[in-house]
């Protein structure tokens, strides 16, 4: 028995050997490839260097913890008393993620299966070219949509005073967010084996049952990954919901009511900020609390994936 | 940097005169489009100087001047004395001021709002810190067709914009804050398309953004005082009374090149791009 062994492990390692002698194009294409993969931890690293960097001084300064989580007062440019709270604009964040999820994940992935599944292959070229065209839109656009558009829509509609809200900012997210849902999620379906259908099929099962039952446990992961880069794509939108929000620094009561997200605080008022001056420091601060949330998401979505695999 | 390369190549390139000397000026959103006019026009004055415009922002000009990257940086508020003593301590030179113009800051409304005049004081109840007036009704019993609960939507501007920076210290003084909860657009632009959308919204912007889409209210300093309209002749005059200077700064004495422009800026040709620009030329003799 451990002689067997040693001579199977023998003769492994003899593969192995064998297969270290490579041609030199392919050691330098290997190399190229790890670099790619190495660059992106490299990069990530970086990113979080620079933005702990630059929001240093800020945090072991003017920072107050209670202050900066709990208050909802975003004064950066006070004469009377400077304050740095973003619980205002970490509601607004949140609420405008949740709620353009809850329309755009049911919604993109019913889209996602109607084109991999029910729809026929020349309808689904053009439906994958019309909502592709859909993700070309620029982000400013959407916002000019959210204020001619939409706003008005929703004043008269609903009979308020204002429609630069939560809602019309979790509307633009959502058809933003749409593509890429879609466009992963029928990719993600695509990938189960013809055989499953064909299997299923034989049975008796009808269409309905087919998606229901065979793709989306087959498909799970899968969509289960569309939906979360749909969310890292609410998270991280800014053009559009500083537009579409009405950018206005409050907590609100309904989704009928302004508010702000910490990406458009940013975006609008870094350009303007003094490099290096504590108000530049607390956006970058704000951008660490970003990094957190959707490293704290991918995560989430890591361990959910991983989870259902055991 | 290689666009700025190609770019660079295109405008050597092209001309006849290969001694082009490129002025940057950049800053104030505010004086961009006044800016960028006087820039052209000037192209044909002395085709051997180009200026390159970019707007930004006056705090992003003014925070260019003083690490030295620009020649001009516009502005629509005055270089606080900080600004000037780091630029100073950066790059050795004092600061040259150069009023190039004056701008009304037109406080505007829905064409549907009845309202037609406004005291200072009413403003600043509506947008200061502490003030009462949420519905229109608060202000001398208005009533706004097709505003729910004759609510006020204010709309303002970030909080380090120029015209947010000079629209506060004009209505509340140097010592009270504009309210949280406003509107913040970050554009003149935007403001204008939001209010013409939205019949509760009141907003304020230079007067050279207004449109026929919104109406400007007439502002009075004190009740019963006077209630003037923001054109071109009250800003002058300045019976306007919340009007300001718009500047340009350089580092140190100008060069040539910029010297010449800068005079050329006050020149009646010039004065009269301003005047269609929506902007009022600058008091002469400054």
């Amino acid at each position: 028995m451990e002689l067997n062994m040693t001579e199977t492990t023998q003769s492994k390692m003899e593969w192995r050997t064998k297969k270290a002698v490579k041609p030199k194009s392919e050691k330098i294409i290997e190399f190229i490839i790890k670099a790619g993969g190495l660059s992106s931890i490299v990069l990530i690293g970086a990113i979080l260097f620079f933005i702990l960097k630059e929001s240093l001084p800020f945090l072991i300064g003017a920072f107050d913890f209670k202050e900066f989580f709990f208050s909802p007062e975003w004064y950066p440019a006070s004469v009377v008393k400077i304050r740095y709270g973003i619980l205002a604009l970490l509601v607004g964040t949140v609420l405008v993620t949740v709620i353009s999820m809850l329309i755009a994940v049911p919604l993109g992935l019913a889209c996602a299966f109607y084109i991999s599944e029910f729809c026929s292959p020349n309808l689904r070229e053009v439906y994958k070219i019309l909502i592709e065209f859909l993700a070309a839109i620029p982000s400013v656009v959407w916002g000019f949509i959210a204020i001619m558009m939409i706003n008005p829509m929703i004043i008269n509609l609903f009979n308020e005073p204002i429609g630069l809200n939560i809602l019309n900012a979790s509307l633009i997210l959502a058809l933003m967010s749409l593509p890429l849902i879609v466009s992963v999620g029928e990719d993600a379906l695509r990938a189960v084996p013809e055989t499953y259908r064909e299997a299923a099929e034989a049975m008796g099962a009808t269409k309905w049952e087919v998606a229901t039952r065979v793709l989306l446990p087959a498909a799970k992961n899968g969509l289960m990954a569309a939906a979360l880069l749909g969310v890292g794509r609410a998270l991280g939108e800014t053009m559009a919901v500083l537009m579409a929000t009405g950018h206005s620094i409050q907590i609100p009561n309904s989704i009928f009511e302004p508010g702000r997200t910490l990406t458009a605080t940013i975006a609008a008022e870094l350009g303007e900020s003094p490099k290096g001056g504590e108000h530049y420091q607390a956006l970058f601060a704000i951008g660490l609390v970003l990094f957190i949330l959707s490293f704290m998401v991918n995560l989430t979505a890591d361990y959910l994936i991983r989870g259902r695999k055991k | 940097m290689k666009a700025l390369w190609i770019v660079a190549l295109l405008i050597f390139g092209c001309s006849k005169n290969d001694k082009i000397l490129l002025v940057q000026n950049k800053g104030s959103d505010t004086l961009v489009n006044l800016a960028q006019a006087w820039a052209e026009e000037y192209k044909k004055v002395k085709p051997d100087i180009a200026i390159a415009v970019s707007g930004g922002g006056s705090g992003t000009g003014i925070a260019a001047l003083i690490n030295g990257t620009v020649d001009i940086a516009n502005s629509s508020r005055a270089m606080k004395d900080e600004e000037k003593d780091e630029a100073k301590k950066n790059n050795g030179k004092e600061i040259k001021e150069f009023i190039v113009g004056m701008d009304a800051l037109a406080v505007f409304v829905h064409p549907k709002n009845p309202v037609t005049g406004l005291t200072i004081e009413e403003v600043a109840c509506i947008y200061g810190e502490g003030g009462t007036c949420t519905k229109w009704s608060d202000i001398r019993g208005i009533v706004v067709p097709g505003c729910k609960d004759n609510k006020i939507i204010r709309v303002s501007r970030q909080s380090n914009s120029g015209t947010y920076q000079y629209f506060r210290e004009a209505i509340l003084g140097k010592k009270r804050d504009l309210k949280l909860g406003s509107m913040d657009l970050n554009g003149s632009r935007e403001s204008i398309d939001l209010v013409e959308k939205t019949p509760c919204a009141v907003g304020y912007s230079g007067m050279g953004y207004l449109n026929k889409h919104v109406r400007a209210v007439c502002i009075s300093k004190t009740e019963g005082a006077p209630c003037i309209q923001p054109t071109l002749k009250t800003a002058i005059d300045k019976s306007y009374p919340i009007s300001r200077e718009l500047y340009m700064y350089t580092s140190g004495e100008p060069s040539e090149a910029v010297k010449n422009y800068m005079e050329w800026t006050q020149s009646e040709g010039a004065r009269d791009i301003t005047i269609k620009a929506g902007y009022v030329p600058a008091p002469k003799g400054n």
